[in-house]
């Protein structure tokens, strides 16, 4: 049992690090613009699919087309800001947004299917079937490479929004947007860029979803809510949280399903949330928290 | 609002004055009613269905009809609801006085329909409500032609289990995802499996909307069994077999409720070199040497094209549907669904699918599951002989792979 244990804390914690991946984007999304992207869900599988057709096509492994899906996913990012989010009014744009990026998600969803039909697929290479055999566990290549994409894609995050201009815009419009206007930040340009970003690390995000697990143009609506409550628990705005929060919620799930039953998985989890946010409502690095870094 | 609820009290008002014995008129055509998913969740099948109805009904009406008379289909879209399905054959009955019914497509549509229908005491044959659920609802009007869903895999626990002592599996490991269709197949097998002496060392059902497998596939590596059977689809079943390849566990059998019968995308998935050994029961196969079966896969080439191998299980189970009618009705020489009933209860009859017999339930129980195990590709049929063990079918001749290849 102590080796099952074991072996879930480590499975948690790898496979927590391709969820934070993909809840990234979500949680910088709301940080700058305070909407909620619906579309955060299909917009990884959308990414799933980029790899996909690269790898089908044109024999790309799917680790280098991400030099090629992230550039893509970015200015799929800048257009549904453009397009329909950059016209929510100020007033109710938070609730708006949910109802906006939902038909974004719906949209893409639709040409998904008549492109693919509803088939299940997934992405293969070398490291998805190998595994590191270690310390008697057999790690397997792709939770390795994804949980190391995942930290070096999160700090390079970091980076750009600690040691850049544009970081500090985005920053600084996080902490007040109408001040950040006031100082003459071009708040449309930097809230395109948010969004641009936050599709950009689906893309990452979504091509090791689709290296782990079958997809199809339905696969976002159960990835939406788990992306929601790894946000929710790590704070939402809080890139750093939403690493922390979705390791913590795949150990807890994973090692409920071992120690007790997998029914009770997602049960114990948000057994945890609710327990965390009574404590702190704003999550684990809530929004003011997240402002403070 | 006001003709919906005219409608409403129509039906009920006709349902109130209708003879419970209804024998349609003694000429002109035999009128079917059926309700099926045209759209909706079970669209896909719901169509499948229908071509094996509309394909039943060309060869009786071809060979002369039913009690001499033609046989026409009325169908009507259920849009997959269990609401609709009721309200259709209310209508189907009431309002256009069908002869016969037939059913509709998926357990949940079946178990809705069947309340309906028994108020009018017609017999209502379907071919793909499987489930346990509709075999206890103490209803007597009830036929399923088909395999019941939890007799899938007791083909494969029996041959595990017929095994001589040398080799048959001293542990197994069972997972399903908590559904009608898949956990009943897993507690069947096990019962089976537990009674040949077979350990469980490992159990769980887990919530359909999971999607991190991890935990459950670590669990039955853990257990180190020798032998793996879970209730599956696609999706779960390609993700522990990628945690098994990746974690380099090969158990001696690993048999899937489904997944490994999708074929091509099974195949996408998993990847070509992964598939070797790998079972899934399946009650009817294209080339399957049953009564009829040939004539059936060549008139559905003729009307739909494509090749035998993309014709749907849904399209046997309808046209057995018709046969077990047709034989029952040209016994009783009527449309009298009293005697109907009865020779149902008490007949025997032969399908595309095989021999059909029903206990006092409605389930077939002379109906059997193949176990199909993929062999360089292709899935290769295999059936139970005297001994419980299994031994290739028609046309296949190559011997079973136990234990499975590795990885």
């Amino acid at each position: 049992m102590s080796t099952e244990l074991a072996k879930a804390v480590v499975d948690g914690v790898l496979t927590g690090g391709v969820y934070a991946l993909m809840a990234a984007g979500l949680t910088l999304i709301f940080g700058v613009m305070e909407i909620i992207n619906i579309a955060q869900g299909i917009l990884v599988v959308l990414g799933a699919y980029l790899s996909y057709v690269l790898q089908t096509h044109l024999g790309l492994d799917p680790f280098l087309g991400l030099f090629i899906t992230v550039p893509v996913m970015f200015f799929v990012g800048v257009g549904i800001e453009w397009g329909f989010v950059r016209r929510l009014k100020q007033q109710n744009r938070t609730a708006l947004s949910i109802l906006v990026t939902f038909a974004v998600a719906i949209v893409i969803e639709g040409i998904l299917t008549q492109f693919f039909s509803g088939d299940l697929r997934s992405l293969h290479a070398w490291y998805v079937d190998r595994s590191l055999h270690l310390l008697g566990f057999y790690l397997p290549y792709i939770y390795l490479l994804g949980f190391a994409l995942a930290v070096a894609g999160l700090a390079a995050l970091q980076v750009f929004l600690y040691r850049t201009r544009t970081g500090y815009s985005i920053r600084a419009s996080m902490q007040n947007r109408a001040g950040a206007q006031l100082v003459g930040i071009d708040i449309n340009r930097v809230s395109a860029i948010t969004f641009g970003i936050g599709a950009a690390v689906t893309a990452a995000g979504g091509m090791v979803f689709g290296a782990t697990t079958t997809f199809n143009p339905n696969s976002g609506y159960d990835l939406i809510s788990r992306l929601l409550v790894i946000v929710v628990l790590g704070g939402l705005g809080s890139i750093g949280g939403a690493l922390i929060a979705a390791v913590v919620a795949l150990v807890i799930e994973d090692v409920t399903a071992v120690l007790w039953s997998p029914v009770w998985a997602s049960t114990m989890f948000f057994a945890v949330l609710i327990v965390v946010l009574i404590v702190r409502p704003n999550g684990l690095f809530g929004r003011q928290a997240a402002r403070a870094q | 609002m006001a003709t919906a609820g005219a409608l409403s009290l129509s039906l009920a008002l006709t349902a109130c004055s209708s003879s419970t014995k209804s024998t349609g008129t003694k000429s002109g055509p035999i009128k079917i009613g059926i309700s099926l998913s045209l759209t909706g969740d079970f669209s896909a099948d719901g169509k499948a269905f229908q071509q094996g109805y509309q394909l039943w009904a060309n060869a009786i009406n071809a060979s002369g009809g039913l009690l001499g008379r033609q046989v026409t289909l009325d169908i009507v879209n259920d849009a997959s609801s269990p609401v609709q399905v009721a309200t259709n054959y209310q209508k189907l009955i009431s309002v256009d006085h069908a002869d016969l019914t037939f059913g509709p497509f998926s357990t949940l549509l079946t178990k809705a329909a069947s309340q309906v229908v028994a108020r009018y005491g017609y017999a209502f044959v379907e071919g793909a409500g499987g489930g346990p659920s509709v075999f206890t609802s103490g209803l007597h009007n009830v036929y399923d032609v088909s395999l019941p869903v939890a007799n899938n895999l007791v083909s494969s626990a029996k041959w595990l289990a017929a095994m001589p002592a040398a080799t048959r599996p001293k542990t197994a490991a069972y997972a399903t995802e908590d559904d009608p269709f898949t956990a009943p197949q897993l507690d069947a097998a096990r019962a089976v499996l537990e009674a040949a002496g077979v350990k469980t060392v490992y159990n769980k059902v887990y919530p359909p909307e999971t999607t991190d497998y991890g935990p459950i596939a670590a669990g039955m590596i853990s257990a180190k069994a020798d032998v793996v059977l879970v209730g599956t689809l696609l999706p779960d079943v390609t993700a522990f077999i990628k945690q098994f390849v990746q974690q380099k566990y090969n158990p001696k059998a690993f048999i899937a409720t489904a997944g490994p019968d999708q074929g091509a995308q099974f195949i996408k998935n998993v990847g070509a070199n992964h598939t070797q050994g790998i079972m899934v029961p399946n009650e009817w196969y294209p080339t399957v040497t049953t009564p009829g079966n040939a004539e059936l896969i060549a008139a559905y080439l003729k009307a739909y094209g494509g090749t035998a191998q993309d014709v749907s299980s849904d399209v046997p189970e309808g046209y057995a549907v018709g046969e077990v009618t047709a034989q029952a009705v040209k016994a009783i020489g009527s449309l009298d669904q009293t005697k109907l009933n009865a020779e149902l209860h008490s007949g025997t009859f032969t399908s595309v699918q095989g021999p059909v017999q029903f206990d006092a339930t409605g389930q077939n129980i002379k109906a059997f599951a193949y176990a199909f195990q993929w062999q360089n590709g292709a899935l290769v049929p295999y059936q139970p002989d005297a001994g419980q063990l299994l031994v290739p079918a028609p046309p296949a001749t190559t011997a079973i792979l136990y234990p499975k290849p590795v990885w």
